[in-house]
């Protein structure tokens, strides 16, 4: 049994300690936003936070969680996050949409460590997350947005 | 989700009637027009259909037969009805249409997405859908009133009583509006009067694409569902001879080994004791007949397939006959790889097979291909199985396949489970699995006159066919060539009076496939790069001289001087940096590119900003045409870059995103779109945006270097200087 944190809830799960994080979230916790696309952390449709850092869950054991807090796209909820989808929302980012998970939980990590982004901050902290429809520009202008807004209540 | 909705909209189907308190608009559509691209007629038949519902909350739920892939059909398609409906935006909601003849394409004659025609194909039908409703409803509030319906008037979801003032919610009016029959033609608005058609409408899929909520194929939960992932062969042709299994069945969380017609499906509690199952998996390959085939030799072949004569897709004037008035000639061979269209999404389908029933739940583009084959494979009729479509992470073409084989794996496997199963590709199995971009090579020569115009062109492509031997083969071969081989090279839109195109068909055994734009993905590149390299020759600037030889194309004209003016063509580029211009007609819609770029201090292209005018006619949502070409300029720029797929000993060589690179957000290029006000039939959005970006970038890099980028993706050494 591995004692697990995700999105603020406790839980105990009874998997292979060398399960990629991914899958315990897919697979044994239900929780499908996080996207599984290339297996080897290159593509970040996988991208989650553990204890606040961006991680590829992809190839992530679950046992590096033990004991840790995972946050995954259902679970954020802060000013940044707040900023973000509201950004992305505006700019109309998403096409396909498959990638847009892991896009958004590295760009909250940005945010976090860079409230305002230079274009280079954004290629830096985004050109590990691929977008097969090229959503890039949007992204970047949606990031942009973002940090210029007014901080968002927190519930 | 999926499966209530479908129950709902089964039942709204055979009746026609009210449900649940709303409204399910039934009427009949026109006969639809003439789609030569994929050799439609005419739509003679007189179809019910059923694309609005109407709650009794006022929502207004679009029904959409066209999958949502990231093209933004479903926000498209909901845009015209609601405009005709005069809804309430903040009312509209769409939903993915079950498979019934009604959802047929009027173009395909099934259910299907693809050839960049989602919004035009559907113009009519659904602004009349709207119509339909929006009449109904008046009928039935001057029905409560007591007055002449033509008092009446429509706004936001209400009705109104102009003279009076009385209004009535759409919401309020179902019941009665569900007695009226609305009549087969009716008046649609006038331009003018749109409310939504022209502007840049947020997309109604926006807001569950970035909380995790979004459903995509891979997504879906079904109660006990099993994941399987398959072990195929290493070659394309070859089959298992024996395996041994005793490793895999060890590993706790593997349920079953099954064997299918494409090889061997490890069956799971989830997908990482599938993937180790499959990692421990013995198989003994018969390789078959591909088991030597190597990309080196392959090119020598197809060179040598050039040298036939091929079937004539072309012939204008009489090329012999002019050959030796030539000033200059160019004689030049492009080559272009196979490529993967690589959806962010994997492929996947969960099937769930029992006796008297098939449900699939997948990301696809080809509903009726899949219902149908999964008919097959279980025996039952095709009213037995049900298919409901997800979202698409990604189509490209790939999930539009004539054999369902992501869909037949995933019923073989749930058949013999006797339970519901959820295949899923790996990254690898996606790059491995073929139906790819065909691999072309063309042979072209050219003559010029004394005033540096074209004579002749002479132009022989040679790739493999899709088409041939499939139902395609009817629709899409014409006179012995495969119309998708050689589109957008045998009807070149460039004045020469001696033309000649022809085709080699490559030896099948690769599955090949449609890719964002089909033919013109590799055709495009060598007329717009063969173009650059005759003004060259004739010592003329590169955008005059298309002007010269477009001369009788007004709308490509007009989109060439448009691109020209906004990337201020006329002055001159920055030092260091090299500009280049293309344009090309595909889907009924034609877009040019301005490219700048230079060479990096690392010995690397940089892209720095593209310029793309469009005319695709008829505008319906800017934003998500201005989004279509953004993403076209990516797509384009990955194969201009890096898109390959090579043999090594009959496998691919390729495997990964590290191998099978993608553009970066640090290698976007600035994207500024220009989309032309325009009276031209519409034409597709999706696609045509992708000819044009190689062409265009390489024509730039020229500029820097003074060396023909001929063969993509690009080399170290196309940065180098010529010599």
């Amino acid at each position: 049994m591995i004692n697990l944190k995700v999105n603020g809830k406790a839980y105990q799960v009874d998997v292979d300690p060398s399960t990629p994080i991914l899958w315990v979230l897919r697979d044994t916790l239900g929780l499908n936003g996080t996207k599984f696309g290339c297996g080897m952390a290159q593509c970040g449709a996988c991208t989650v936070h553990l204890n606040g850092d961006a991680i590829r869950s992809c190839v992530s054991p679950v046992s590096r969680a033990a004991g840790k807090e995972i946050m995954t796209i259902e679970g954020l909820s802060d000013d940044i996050t707040k900023r973000l989808q509201e950004a992305w929302i505006a700019e109309d980012v998403p096409q396909c949409g498959y990638c847009q998970s892991g896009q958004i939980m590295a760009a909250a990590v940005l945010l976090r460590n860079k409230p305002n982004p230079t274009d280079n901050d954004i290629d830096l902290g985004m050109s590990g997350n691929i977008c097969r429809c090229g959503t890039y520009q949007r992204v970047r202008n949606a990031i942009h947005r973002a940090a210029k807004m007014k901080p968002k209540a927190v519930k | 989700m999926y499966e209530m909705n479908n129950a709902s909209r089964r039942n709204f189907l055979k009746t026609t009637a009210v449900v649940g308190g709303g409204l399910l608009l039934g009427f009949h559509m026109p006969a639809f027009a003439r789609n030569s691209r994929f050799g439609i007629t005419d739509v003679t038949n007189f179809a019910p259909n059923a694309f609005i519902r109407i709650g009794t909350d006022d929502i207004i739920t679009v029904i959409v037969n066209h999958s949502e892939m990231g093209q933004g059909a479903y926000t498209s398609l909901p845009m015209l009805v609601a405009d005709e409906l005069d809804a309430d935006w903040s009312k509209v909601r769409f939903e993915s249409a079950p498979v019934d003849p009604v959802y047929n394409h009027p173009g395909f004659g099934m259910q299907g997405t693809g050839g960049s025609t989602s919004t035009w194909v559907e113009w009519d039908r659904f602004r009349n859908a709207g119509a339909a409703g929006r009449y109904m409803l008046v009928e039935a509030a001057a029905q409560t009133w007591g007055v002449d319906a033509a008092t009446c008037k429509t706004e936001k979801g209400f009705v109104i009583h102009t003279a009076t003032g009385r209004k009535l919610s759409y919401g309020q009016l179902v019941d009665k509006a569900a007695a009226i029959k609305a009549p087969e033609k009716l008046k649609l608005k006038d331009p003018k009067d749109y409310k939504f058609i022209g502007k840049p409408v947020k997309r109604l899929d926006t807001p569950e694409k970035i909380n995790g909520t979004a459903i995509f194929g891979i997504d879906v939960k079904v109660p006990n569902l099993l994941t399987a992932l398959i072990a195929r062969p290493p070659v394309f042709g070859g089959k298992a001879k024996s395996f041994n299994a005793s490793k895999v069945k060890a590993i706790p969380g593997v349920i079953e080994v099954v064997e299918i017609d494409r090889g061997i499906a490890i069956v799971a509690n989830g997908f990482w004791p599938a993937k180790l199952g499959r990692d421990a998996l013995d198989v003994v390959w018969d390789e078959g007949a591909l088991a030597s085939l190597d990309s080196s030799t392959q090119a020598k072949q197809y060179e040598e397939l050039a040298n036939q004569p091929g079937a004539v897709a072309t012939k204008e004037g009489d090329i012999a006959s002019v050959k030796e008035k030539a000033v200059k000639t160019i004689e030049v061979a492009y080559d272009l790889p196979y490529l993967a269209h690589a959806p962010m999404e994997p492929l996947n389908c969960v099937a769930d097979v029992k006796a008297d029933s098939c449900e699939i739940w997948v990301g696809t583009q080809f509903q009726t291909v899949d219902l149908m084959t999964a008919a097959h494979i279980t025996g039952l009729k095709p009213n037995q199985v049900k298919l409901h479509t997800t979202l698409l992470g990604g189509g490209f073409g790939r999930r539009a396949v004539l054999d369902a084989h992501f869909v037949s794996e995933a019923v073989q496997v749930s058949k013999a489970m006797k339970a519901p199963v959820k295949v899923i590709w790996t990254r690898e199995d996606d790059i491995r699995g073929g139906y790819y971009r065909p691999k072309a090579h063309h042979k072209i020569s050219a003559g010029l006159d004394a005033s540096g115009k074209p004579l002749y062109w002479q132009h022989n492509i040679v790739c493999q066919s899709f088409a041939v031997g499939t139902p395609l083969e009817a629709m899409m071969v014409k006179d012995g060539v495969d119309s998708t081989a050689v589109e957008g090279a045998s009807d070149l839109p460039y004045h020469i009076p001696n033309l000649h195109v022809a085709w080699n068909m490559a030896p099948n055994g690769v599955p090949t496939l449609w890719w964002r734009s089909v033919g013109s993905s590799h055709t495009a590149f060598v007329v717009e790069g063969m173009i650059d390299e005759l003004a060259k020759a004739a010592d003329k600037d590169p955008y005059q001289y298309r002007r010269m030889l477009l001369e009788k194309h007004p709308r490509l004209l007009n989109v060439l001087d448009t691109v020209a003016e906004k990337a201020g063509w006329k002055n001159p580029v920055a030092a260091g940096r090299g500009r280049g211009i293309a344009i090309h007609e595909s889907f009924g819609s034609v877009v040019a590119h301005v490219a700048e770029v230079s060479i990096t201090k690392n010995n690397t292209l940089k892209v720095h900003k593209v310029v793309t005018a469009i005319d695709c006619g008829q505008v319906v949502n800017p934003d998500t045409i201005k989004a279509q070409m953004e993403g076209c300029v990516a797509f384009g720029l990955t194969a201009a870059l890096y898109g390959e797929i090579t043999f090594e000993k009959g496998r691919v060589k390729q495997r990964n995103f590290h191998d099978y690179k993608i553009l970066r957000m640090n290698e976007m290029p600035l994207v500024e779109v220009h989309i032309l006000d325009s009276k031209e039939k519409m034409g597709g959005v999706g696609e045509p945006g992708v000819p044009p970006v190689a062409p265009a970038v390489m024509n730039a890099l020229f500029m820097l270097t003074g060396k023909r980028v001929r063969s993509l993706p690009l080399r170290p050494d196309d940065l180098k200087k010529k010599a």
